[in-house]
């Protein structure tokens, strides 16, 4: 009713003459079932999620952790190469910019972890929108794009390292307070709330992403990742929106890095810019399904306990894998192998696949 | 591909004749104008660098040296990346890779590491042949580029951790080969660098006989300039994109082994020149053999006279800087002009 009236502007004396073309807002027939479900599924996978800490021991906690922080990397990732088309091989450099800027005002200047979330995140958003922003003006796209990120992320690494106030190579201790405190995001070893922050992180990404991807602006990068020029002849802004979209991507990812730092207590350059990092994004999602919603998730599900497991079975072999025992790298190779497979023979993914064959 | 506007369009040339014309007129310059500025800069560096002349002429020497062996990683990869279009991340773990095939040669098999270079490069060249033909050629010839890069990158990941498995992470080093330096204009060199950049400069000689001299490496830069076309009259393209892979590892191979006397072995060895690799083939132009060479001699030159400002890997940030800006700037590469 008020959503019609408000389709004509308010000089429009007759609200019968711009009532009677367009369809109610409300009507039954517009609305989104697939979104809503897709909603409620979220719900319903973070709800169990969430039970998840209360049933594990401490070490499986902490693999599970691992496994959030992978997902939400994998989510950020997803956001700007797998919806906007832009072929991140830098995301280190945002989940770096996060964890860095959480260490060092928290080190240096006493800051809450939470404020630092929230500097970190700008902070991100702004460096990833120069970069993408100098990248596409100069017509980056493809191979080109994925290097000039690879590189920026290197030249972060490279200037960290070199820094005297981020101290160099030695990175940053996080001091230890002697209780839980909410306000500097420090709880008790295993506490269950070590696993809810994280996970809350990545319900806001998997929630945002479904938003956003049905949003106008959401709608437009993804015109624009399938065809430029079309889209850009539609009148679509394309450097606005891919950069929207590319700080939404840095911000999110930014995240990862913060609660990494709070969780393991340190952060030193490889572990915040090295390339591993960016991997550490990217094939999660490669496995899951790049530019869908739960790809990330189910790539972090199945990477994430993936080296654990490795391990578990070279602590203890069974027979027929003896000359297993004490060997390391195992994992890795498994973990390369395994997206060496699914790129060759599903490219769109666990998730992409399974999804495509059940609707079909 | 795009055809040029102007030979169709009669109305157009008046906006775009004078961009085209100002390019073809600056590509034979630009090697000139690098050279130039090369030159200017070590002068500089000399005069007003306020470092000893001794240091810089040790590190200019060390650059080109270090420039050398950047070279011989890259030649392979200007033919990978530059025909096949592929951004092959295993560059690096494949260097690695044919290190380890000469370490285990010369240590179990006694053979001379020389000899065992020579040795290897076969076998480099059958699983790049292996690898394109089972991996990657079916994702290369659909044109996907984002493909390629992350089974390549798989394929290092895979690499460097079975050698993890098998050789372990503590440091190797190659047994009995040529020791000794000279000394050139008060710059000391090891033989063995000297050793590896007559090497780059043997495989570059090499490779641009075969990319002008035969009809294979004529089939090679035809698949390159246009795929549909060399197919059309005749190019079996799925055929040149192997052996084209095949041959850039077998580049690796020879790197590898030349390298291996003065690094010393660990699984991650390699990783750092992969990256190194793209910016030179990038900067010196894809596909361009000559360009690799040279553009692995201004990074080496870079990473080395840029240490005696920016110590440690300060330097490195400088090379990051050229490659950045190639990329806006010229990303065509100093000898560039097929793209």
């Amino acid at each position: 009713m008020s959503a019609t009236s408000t389709a004509g502007t308010p000089g429009t004396p007759d609200p019968g003459a711009t009532r009677r073309p367009s369809v109610g807002l409300d009507d039954p027939r517009l609305k989104d079932r697939s979104t809503s479900r897709t909603y409620a599924a979220l719900a319903l996978i973070v709800a169990l999620l969430a039970v998840l800490p209360l049933l594990l021991d401490e070490q499986t906690e902490a693999v599970a952790i691992r496994t959030l922080i992978f997902a939400i990397l994998a989510v950020g990732w997803n956001l700007m190469s797998g919806y906007g088309g832009m072929f991140s091989f830098g995301h280190a450099a945002f989940f770096g910019i996060g964890a860095y800027t959480d260490a060092y005002l928290l080190v240096e200047h006493g800051v809450s972890p939470w404020i630092s979330m929230l500097v970190g995140a700008t902070i991100s958003a702004a460096a990833g929108t120069l970069i993408a922003f100098l990248c596409l003006r100069y017509r980056l796209a493809g191979a080109y794009f994925a290097l000039a990120t690879f590189a920026f992320a290197q030249v972060f690494l490279l200037a960290v390292q070199n820094l005297d106030f981020l101290r160099r190579t030695e990175g940053f201790n996080v001091p230890l307070l002697l209780e839980d405190s909410w306000s500097m995001m420090q709880f008790e070893q295993g506490s269950p709330i070590y696993f809810w922050i994280p996970l809350a992180v990545l319900a806001l990404g998997l929630f945002g992403t479904v938003a956003f991807v049905n949003s106008r602006a959401g709608q437009y990068v993804q015109a624009v990742r399938d065809d430029e020029v079309a889209a850009a002849s539609l009148g679509i802004r394309v450097m606005r929106y891919r950069l929207v979209t590319v700080a939404l991507s840095c911000a999110f990812t930014s995240l990862a890095g913060a609660f990494y730092t709070q969780y393991y207590f340190f952060v030193g350059p490889e572990q915040a810019f090295g390339s591993g990092v960016s991997v550490n994004a990217i094939v999660p999602a490669v496995i899951g399904g790049i530019g869908t919603v739960f790809g990330p998730l189910v790539g972090a599900l199945v990477v994430g306990p993936l080296s654990e497991w490795i391990a578990q079975i070279l602590r203890d072999p069974p027979e027929s894998l003896a000359f297993l025992q004490g060997v390391t790298g195992l994992d890795v190779a498994i973990y390369a192998a395994l997206l060496v497979l699914i790129v060759l023979f599903m490219p769109k993914g666990i998730y992409g696949t399974l999804r495509d064959r059940f609707r079909s | 591909m795009t055809t040029s506007p102007t030979a169709t369009d009669p109305g157009g040339p008046t906006i775009v004749e004078p961009d085209r014309e100002r390019r073809s007129l600056k590509l034979p310059a630009a090697p000139l104008f690098v050279l130039a500025a090369v030159v200017v800069a070590l002068a500089l560096v000399y005069t007003v660098g306020q470092r000893e002349t001794g240091l810089v002429t040790q590190s200019v020497a060390t650059g080109l040296l270090l420039g050398g062996v950047y070279a011989l990683v890259s030649v392979g990869l200007t033919l990978i990346f530059g025909v096949l279009g592929i951004v092959n991340f295993a560059q690096g773990a494949m260097l690695t890779m044919a290190m380890f095939l000469v370490y285990e040669m010369s240590t179990s098999g006694g053979i001379p590491v020389y000899v065992a270079t020579l040795l290897a490069v076969p076998v480099m060249f059958l699983f790049g042949v292996l690898v394109q033909a089972t991996l990657l050629n079916k994702l290369t010839m659909a044109g996907n580029e984002e493909g390629p890069l992350l089974i390549t990158l798989g394929l290092s990941l895979l690499i460097v951790n079975v050698l993890l498995m098998i050789f372990g992470g503590r440091p190797l080093r190659v047994p009995g080969s040529v020791s000794g330096r000279v000394e050139i204009l008060d710059a000391i060199m090891s033989y063995e660098r000297l050793i590896a950049f007559g090497g780059a400069l043997l495989v570059a000689g090499a490779l641009t006989l075969l990319l002008r001299g035969t009809s294979f490496g004529l089939s090679i830069r035809a698949v390159s300039a246009n795929t549909q076309g060399a197919s059309l009259v005749g190019v079996d393209v799925s055929r040149v994109y192997a052996l084209t892979f095949g041959i850039g590892s077998a580049c690796v191979a020879v790197a590898g082994g030349l390298m291996a006397p003065f690094l010393s072995l660990t699984p991650s060895v390699g990783e750092q020149f992969t990256i190194l690799a793209f910016v030179i083939v990038v900067l010196g132009g894809l596909g361009n053999v000559a360009g690799a060479v040279v553009g692995g001699l201004i990074i080496g030159l870079v990473q080395t006279v840029g240490a005696l400002y920016l110590p440690g890997t300060g330097s490195l940030i400088l090379v990051f800087g050229v490659f950045v800006l190639v990329l806006f700037f010229r990303p065509q590469g100093i000898f560039g002009a097929t793209r």
